[in-house]
């Protein structure tokens, strides 16, 4: 009835959080392009995360909407809801959205965390990969000085 | 059938953004993204309304799977239609600031 309403509130929040961390990101990263280039490569800012995030809410509601068009749920004329005309409707329609709209909205929210979570993994590996691969080197150079 | 052919398009989406990745000039991140949102709302869904009707779920009637496989693909057809307008106005590539600039 109106359970993408739900992802869509989020995304709204989801988007505004983002574009804030967004430009607290760029005002802590002023120094010399080097550094900025380092602290990029080295983990992935947060602001991109919630980015993920925001393309499945997005997209997710963007879809729902149009399927809810098709089933005739959705219309260009105020209420805009079919549901609202009908108050025994609105109330099913307002469980709904309680129901469904939230497990949609906390299933894509919880995918989203495990995304997060793969990834730092992800990158921690690396990160010890590539000093696991540099020690050596430091070794070999102090053998040598000896 | 709107679940199944989203996410084998979700699935296709990826496939092909593994393949070019890193390299995401195409943005088939967003695209795999978008899929991917909507089949996971559409599996939620989908699980609330077998709680519903029970084993009736898996067996549709004729006519509700015709209109939900043209449902599918057209949500496929719009969010690749969402896609290159996002491809168009980023421009990646600069190909359209190009052809603007050549006329």
């Amino acid at each position: 009835m109106a359970c993408f309403l739900v992802p869509t509130g989020e995304a709204i929040v989801t988007t505004i959080l983002t574009k804030a961390i967004k430009s607290k990101e760029k005002a802590d990263i002023t120094p010399s392009k080097e550094e900025v280039h380092e602290a990029v490569s080295a983990k992935i800012p947060f602001s991109k995360k919630l980015s993920w995030l925001n393309n499945m809410l997005w997209g997710g509601s963007a879809l729902l909407a149009f399927e809810h068009i098709w089933h005739g749920e959705v219309v260009a004329w105020f209420p805009f809801l079919t549901a609202m005309e009908n108050p025994d409707e609105a109330m099913a329609m307002l469980h709904e959205m309680s129901t469904v709209g939230v497990s949609m909205a906390v299933l894509v929210t919880a995918v989203w965390g495990i995304m997060v979570m793969a990834s730092d993994i992800i990158m921690k590996k690396q990160e010890l990969d590539e000093t696991a691969k540099l020690q050596p080197i430091a070794i070999d150079n102090d053998t040598e000085k000896e | 059938m709107t679940l199944l052919i989203t996410v084998l398009a979700a699935c296709i989406t990826t496939v092909l953004w593994y393949k070019n990745a890193p390299d995401d000039t195409m943005k088939l991140g967003f695209l795999a993204l978008m899929y991917w949102g909507a089949s996971l709302m559409w599996m939620c869904d989908a699980i609330f309304e077998y709680k519903e009707l029970g084993a009736e779920f898996f067996s549709p009637a004729a006519a509700d799977m015709i209109n939900d496989g043209f449902l599918g693909l057209s949500v496929v057809a719009l969010g690749m239609v969402i896609w290159i307008v996002q491809l168009i106005v980023k421009d990646p590539k600069g190909i359209v600031k190009k052809a603007i600039s050549k006329n």
